[in-house]
Formats: C-alpha cells, sequence, structure tokens
C-alpha cells in the first residue's frame, strides 16, 4: 500500500536527518584557516596562480622566430 | 495517519536541530579570516593549444593521471583520447550511443569510461593485447541518464544517473556492489576524495551529498543553492566540497564545519554554472558557465580575478591536470584549448 511506502520513506528520512544532526563540527574560524593555510603552503607550486616561465611550460611552442 | 504526521515534526525539529548545530560553530566568515591574505591579482591565461577534430559538441572531458593526456567526449559519437603535448589523437574510439553526457580516464590510465542516454556505463580498454580499444564491460541497471563517472581502480567505478541514485560498481563481474539513495532529484555530478573514502554527489534536489564509500551511508547534505547543481568537485586538502549551479553561484562548503562558507557571485553572471575545477592549491576555482566563458575566482576571497574568454559556445566542461601545469575546457563549439 502506498500508504505504507510513505511511512516507510519518511522514517528513512528521519534516521537519516538523525545521523547527520549527530556528527562532530569544528568552528568556522578553525576551518577557514585550515583552508587558507593549506593555500599558502602550496601558492608557490600552483603554476596557473604564479605562472609558468615560458622554457618550462611544456605546452609553449619553441620555435624560434622567423625572419620574413 | 497519525504517524506520518509524528514523523513529519520530527524530520522538522532534526532539520531545526541541524541549523543550530551550525550556527553554534559560525564564529566567523572565510573572508575574515582570509582578509590578512595577499590578494591573487589579475589572472590571464592564454589558448597553448586548441584541440580539433570532434565534429560535434563536446559533453565531457577528463585529464589522465600522466598530465599529458586527456580523454573528451563528444555527441559526435567519438570518445578522444588527446596527447595534449602534442594535439596528437592516440585513439579515436566510436560509440555505440552518441549520447553521450560524461567520460573519465582510470588512474592508471589502461581504461577510459563513458555513458549518457543509453543508461550504461561502457568501460573500454585502451592497452587491449591486439592494440584495438573494445568494449570491455557495459555497465547496465540504471534507469535514468549516466550524468557522471569516476573509476576508484580498474576494477570499480562509481557513476550518477538522472535515475537520482549513484552507484558503486564492480568492473570486473558488471554488477552494482553498493547503490547510493537518497538524492530527491536527479544526480548531475560527482567527485572522488583525494583519499578514495569518500564521495560527493550534486543532483537536481539542489543539494550536494557527501558518501561513505564502504560504510554505503550519507554522512552530510548540504544546502543552499537555489537551482541544480550540474558541477562538483573536492578543494585539494579534501575538506572541502566546491558546487556550482543553474543559479548563476560557486559555493564551497567545510566538511569540518559542516556548513558553508562562501558563495561566488556576481550580478553580471546571469548564467549556469557547467563546470568548475580548482587549481592545484585550491586558491583558484575556475568554472565554466553557459554563456561561453569561463570565470577564475579567488576562493578565499570570493572575488573573480580572471576570465577566459575563447569558446564560441557554452563551456561545458574543464578539469586541471593533476601537476597543477593546465587547465583544458571542452565546449559545444566542438575544441579543446589547453590554457596556462
Amino acid at each position: 500500500m502506498s500508504n505504507n511506502n510513505n511511512i516507510a520513506q519518511a522514517r528513512k528520512l528521519v534516521e537519516q536527518l538523525r545521523l547527520e544532526a549527530g556528527i562532530e563540527r569544528i568552528k568556522v574560524s578553525k576551518a577557514a584557516a585550515d583552508l587558507m593555510n593549506y593555500c599558502e603552503q602550496h601558492a608557490r607550486n600552483d603554476p596557473l596562480l604564479v605562472g609558468v616561465p615560458t622554457s618550462e611550460n611544456p605546452f609553449k611552442d619553441k620555435k624560434p622566430c622567423i625572419i620574413l | 495517519m497519525g504517524e506520518m504526521e509524528e514523523l513529519r515534526k520530527e524530520a522538522e525539529n532534526l532539520k531545526d536541530q541541524i541549523t543550530e548545530a551550525r550556527k553554534v560553530v559560525q564564529d566567523a566568515t572565510l573572508p575574515e579570516v582570509a582578509a590578512g591574505t595577499a590578494v591573487v591579482g589579475r589572472v590571464q591565461l592564454k589558448t597553448r593549444k586548441t584541440l580539433r577534430g570532434h565534429l560535434a559538441k563536446i559533453y565531457a572531458m577528463h585529464w589522465g593521471a600522466d598530465t599529458k593526456l586527456c580523454v573528451s567526449a563528444s555527441q559526435d559519437g567519438k570518445l578522444i583520447v588527446w596527447d595534449t603535448l602534442t594535439t596528437n589523437k592516440v585513439n579515436a574510439i566510436p560509440l555505440k550511443s552518441s549520447w553521450v553526457m560524461t567520460c573519465a580516464y582510470a588512474p592508471s590510465g589502461n581504461l577510459v569510461a563513458c555513458g549518457g542516454l543509453d543508461n550504461m556505463c561502457s568501460i573500454y580498454n585502451l592497452k587491449g593485447k591486439d592494440g584495438n580499444v573494445k568494449v570491455m564491460r557495459e555497465l547496465a541497471a540504471h534507469t535514468g541518464y549516466l550524468s557522471c563517472c569516476r573509476f576508484l581502480s580498474d576494477s570499480e567505478i562509481i557513476t550518477s544517473s538522472g535515475d537520482c541514485t549513484c552507484v558503486l560498481w564492480d568492473i570486473e563481474t558488471g554488477t552494482q556492489k553498493t547503490i547510493f539513495a537518497g538524492h530527491m532529484g536527479d544526480c548531475m555530478s560527482l567527485a572522488v576524495s583525494p583519499d578514495f573514502k569518500t564521495f560527493i554527489s550534486g543532483a537536481c534536489d539542489f543539494t550536494a551529498k557527501l558518501w561513505d564509500i564502504r560504510e554505503a551511508t550519507c554522512r552530510q547534505t548540504f544546502s543552499g543553492h537555489e537551482s541544480d547543481i550540474n558541477a562538483i568537485g573536492f578543494f585539494p586538502n579534501g575538506n572541502a566540497v566546491i558546487t556550482g549551479s543553474d543559479d548563476a553561484t560557486c559555493k564551497l562548503y567545510d566538511l569540518r564545519a559542516d556548513q558553508e562558507l562562501i558563495t561566488y557571485q556576481d550580478s553580471s553572471i546571469m548564467c549556469g554554472v557547467t563546470s568548475l575545477a580548482p587549481s592545484l592549491s585550491g586558491r583558484l576555482l575556475l568554472a565554466g558557465y553557459d554563456d561561453f566563458n569561463v570565470n577564475i575566482w579567488d576562493t578565499l576571497k570570493g572575488e573573480r580575478v580572471g576570465v577566459l574568454a575563447g569558446h564560441d559556445n557554452r563551456v561545458s566542461c574543464i578539469g586541471v591536470s593533476s601537476d597543477g601545469m593546465a587547465c583544458c575546457t571542452g565546449s559545444w563549439d566542438s575544441f579543446l584549448k589547453i590554457w596556462n
């Protein structure tokens, strides 16, 4: 009966919400600081952020200039 | 009748509890904490390569782990594996169904997968003995379109579907190991955590869910978007999730604080986000939009710091190689571009 299905679904939803309500949460200040620290630690190794010198750029065509 | 009403009330109570618990730890905002960090400055990337060869809209692309090869899927009915350095096509794989919506490269480099309106995930072996690329497995069980797929290894793959579920498959036997049900709308996108223990899904119910792969449970649900979530990805340290939506915004949710920390939006941007990828350090977020552009965001301060304009139609997919050296965009204009 669809009634029983609805109740079964509602029970599952409540069970899931209970699970989610019970998790540990850390302070936003700590979470944000950790994200910021990760970015800072890895910034200088991030090619898109700091740029890639032409000589080290595998995607840059190193063709000599042709004088026409 | 009585039990239904009780359950409804209990659900509302629990939702309020969650909202309260999230407020309790909200002692700061991300932009506040990041105020002391140096600004990023204008990010200007150039197109280094254009990958030409597809004859119709490109719907998906995925970098290989070796950072040189990538696979793309187009509704011209082909999967193409590209050498991005030379722009050569390493493989051009004809598909049974041209209605492809997603593709993936296995971390080993041995397999690729794709799927779409055929409701199946087809696995192809790139390293077959006779050199021919053949279908190795067809994973069929979803009752809706395949929107996304990602390999855990050569023996396991996770798929997301328009049937509102995600599934973990055993590729060897072609069977479903685990069904992840809970979303109330089409699942549009998924991403696997850096430690391979969890994955996140974004759906048309406007929420993102974090799933424990082995426990087969949903750990957390994130709301806030006002429309379908089309794209999702992990912040590189695995502690945060970034989503992109038809509501024209991207959001960053922290997993340990269990809440949204920032929204990436601008009043001039009114079209949906189709795809996203963070840069190697996580400081930049590259997001593709329906208006043919990619916007580059400073993830900590929330400001737009660059635009990639180069496609003549919607940017449907984007990826940053695992060494962070380049970003690849795929478009409905049938081209892929490599930028750095």
